[in-house]
């Protein structure tokens, strides 16, 4: 089986990740009600005709792919993945208030069209003419794992030379109001606030320019928190790996009930690594963790942590191996593990 | 060494029927699903025509056994009985003795609710509870705990060949020995956000629509979900199981040319019909059935006869379009006809293409009109979607 090779990580955010280099130098924690992300000058990337009709989930996920592609030297990838929990919930929202107000009378098409969850990778494939294998997983918080486990698959396989893979999300007007309205009803919701944002990565089966190779991925829909550690532990046994042998761990914690998956690892098996915690300076979002791996990616890439991710004191000289576990509401388990090369 | 996947269980629930056996007679006999619209308030009620699924959701939420307050979107409820009856289907008791996943999609997800709450979420707290089954995983999450998956779990949604691509997925992860079973397939409920974004784009036919037709008018929409059960073949062997076909050959590509329009020349469905081929390590004149996706517009039915036509050349075999008895399904149309592919292996039959008068004169193929008995051992099923996703399955008796 082939291995799969990481070429490019590109991500927009609630901070400065799309221009600036310098992996979280001066990023902050998020606090305000939403964290919206800091968008590109688009127009730099995408013809103006196009951006007029592209809702912010579609324009970032198409720049953040197009410069993933740049980065990784791919031209035309061999095969376009993307997943999104909400999908283009912009203009969703259009539809439905368009079509609930007037009463099923003097619709336009354009918001329906646009709102059709494969839109982002629709688009990407129709800016490149790209004719290959096109997905989109929308499976909450593992839409974006879900992809990555079959952009591994694909190149594994060789049915795929070059992949791009990624996770967009964009907060949209309405119903991001609506899922905080149930949070503040829960008696511990999530703390940090809901943001939007996307990541692409080039993926590919060679290795000349790569800086970091995806190991492998698995994706549950649950499991109790007993049982987390020895799931975890399966995972790594399978990867010839001990919980001693990661050297920073990345989890998605959101400050809710639900944090204690988290807890249970940080305080036992990985008491001593350092620890990662990224979801106050991107927010939360079901493809959050596309910040996560972005964090990851560059981590392995520069050897270093950003302070302001960093949970615990704890560094390392040299990282070799580094984990992500995320997970929604006790639901949409994922294990990521991403090694350097 | 079998050229596919097994298949070993399905399930499905449609317009014609409630369970394989309802959908396989009147798909025998050609009974038609396309009725006036009756589970939807809507103002477009006298000028389309739809598949709709007899049942209400109280009876689908009774016949589940689901406690009186959960919430449940109707295309969860859809979803749960056709993979309920899948696994059935297959004798699965022990969910859990193999590596067990599910792969679902949908492109409605809890829309339905959604609509009917939407402008009460800022002022009533309490009607947020429908909120929650918004997000297209939501669906396979319900079907997930009815049946008892907890591990390898998601959803596809790629427009109208989402089912398709997960049988896809499903295929491949037990080819690559990443799971041994996987239950793949979809569901979509009828909504009025569908029902007027498709009215919008001015594709709905205000009769029965005529796939393949000269003068087709557009679709009828219809509701429905199916599941496959895929099993690989160390599982098959072990637990000396029954094989319903197999999934031989799969391929998804993109046509790269309109968000909603698919080109002159077919040139996604042509890849994806060529790539399943070759998968399946079949020639084109091996496929003795194809079941078109064949939506009765005017744009795709052009477009995938030129594609097919490029395939097979003169020597096209008997195709078909059933959506003119189920109406278009979206999601659940490629698990569906999936469901339909594996009946015309075991019933060794070609399903005819109901309404159809006349070739579309730029090209002269006909689809099969009549129902006949012939020898069919490998069957292709073409769904297109918007976002010019091309997804073409092929199964095989063995």
């Amino acid at each position: 089986m082939k291995t799969c090779f990481i070429h490019s990580a590109i991500c927009i955010s609630a901070q400065e990740t799309f221009y600036n280099n310098d992996f979280l130098k001066e990023a902050s924690e998020v606090t305000t009600e939403f964290a919206s992300a800091i968008h590109p000058v688009y127009k730099d990337y995408i013809p103006p005709a196009a951006i007029r009709r592209m809702a912010p989930g579609v324009k970032m996920g198409v720049v953040a792919a197009k410069q993933s592609l740049n980065e990784a030297n791919i031209n035309i990838p061999e095969a376009i993945i993307v997943g999104t929990g909400m999908g283009c919930i912009e203009d969703s929202e259009k539809f439905l208030n368009a079509l609930i107000d007037n009463d099923e009378e003097f619709l336009a098409p354009t918001s329906f069209i646009q709102s059709t969850h494969n839109t982002v990778g629709a688009q990407i494939a129709l800016g490149l003419q790209c004719k290959a294998y096109n997905m989109t997983y929308v499976h909450g918080a593992v839409s974006f794992e879900s992809g990555l486990l079959d952009a591994q698959l694909l190149i594994q396989t060789s049915e795929a030379k070059t992949v791009l893979v990624g996770g967009v999300d964009e907060l949209g007007k309405e119903f991001s109001v609506f899922f905080n309205k149930i949070e503040k009803q829960q008696p511990q919701g999530i703390q940090v606030p809901f943001g939007e944002g996307a990541g692409f990565f080039g993926m590919s089966s060679e290795k000349a320019g790569a800086f970091a190779i995806l190991k492998d991925v698995q994706v549950f829909e649950t499991v109790s928190v007993a049982d987390i550690t020895s799931k975890l532990k399966a995972f790594l046994t399978n990867n010839g790996l001990l919980f001693q042998d990661i050297d920073a761990i990345l989890m998605g914690e959101n400050g809710d009930a639900y944090d204690v998956y988290y807890h249970e690892m940080q305080a036992s098996v990985f008491l001593k690594t350092p620890q990662i915690s990224y979801k106050k300076v991107s927010g939360e979002f079901y493809t959050a963790s596309v910040f996560g791996f972005w964090a990851g990616c560059h981590l392995l890439k520069r050897q270093e942590i950003p302070k302001i991710l960093l949970k615990n004191s704890i560094e390392k000289k040299n990282y070799q191996h580094v984990l992500l576990y995320n997970q929604y509401k006790g639901k949409e388990h994922s294990f990521t593990l991403l090694s350097r090369c | 060494m079998k050229r596919g996947v097994a298949i070993t269980g399905m399930g499905i629930i449609s317009a014609i029927g409630t369970n394989v056996e309802e959908n396989m007679t009147a798909l025998l006999f050609s009974k038609t699903g396309i009725g006036e619209i009756s589970n939807i308030t809507t103002r477009h009620q006298k000028d389309i025509k739809v598949g709709e699924v007899a049942n209400t959701n109280s009876q689908i939420a009774k016949s589940l056994q689901l406690p009186e307050n959960t919430i449940f979107s109707r295309s969860a409820l859809l979803g749960s009985l056709a993979a309920k009856q899948a696994l059935e289907n297959a004798q699965i008791e022990r969910i859990s003795e193999y590596r067990t996943g599910l792969v679902s999609s949908t492109t409605v997800g809890g829309m339905d609710l959604t609509e009917k709450h939407y402008k009460t979420f800022q002022s009533n707290p309490e009607t947020l509870k429908y909120l929650k089954s918004h997000p297209a995983g939501d669906s396979t999450q319900k079907i997930a705990e009815q049946l008892g998956i907890t591990e390898f779990v998601t959803t596809i949604s790629t427009a109208c060949s989402s089912a398709a691509n997960a049988i896809m997925l499903g295929a491949r992860l037990i080819k690559a020995g990443k799971l041994d079973r996987v239950i793949v397939g979809g569901t979509d409920c009828l909504s009025k956000f569908t029902i007027n974004g498709f009215k919008t784009l001015m594709i709905l036919s205000n009769e029965n629509c005529t796939p393949f037709d000269a003068n087709r008018k557009g679709l009828n929409l219809g509701e429905a979900a199916a599941y496959l059960v895929l099993e690989s073949e160390a599982v098959i062997k072990k637990a000396n199981k029954k094989v319903l076909g197999y999934v031989s050959g799969y391929a998804n590509a993109n046509d790269a040319f309109h968000q909603t329009a698919s080109s002159a020349e077919g040139e996604g469905a042509f890849l994806a019909m060529q790539k399943a081929l070759k998968v399946a390590n079949l020639q084109p004149e091996e496929i003795d059935y194809i079941n078109a996706h064949g939506t009765a517009t005017l744009n795709n039915d052009l477009s995938e006869s030129v594609a097919i036509k490029r395939i097979f050349g003169d020597a096209v075999p008997d195709f078909s379009s059933t959506k003119a008895l189920t109406g278009h399904t979206l999601a659940a149309a490629g698990a569906i006809e999936a469901v339909y592919s594996i009946v015309s292996l075991q019933e060794q039959c070609v399903f005819p293409n109901v309404n159809f008068k006349q070739p579309i004169p730029e090209l002269n193929i006909p689809p099969a009109v009549k129902f006949q008995k012939k020898k069919v051992r490998h069957v292709m099923s073409n769904s297109f979607g918007f976002g010019g996703n091309c997804s073409s399955l092929i199964f095989s008796s063995e």
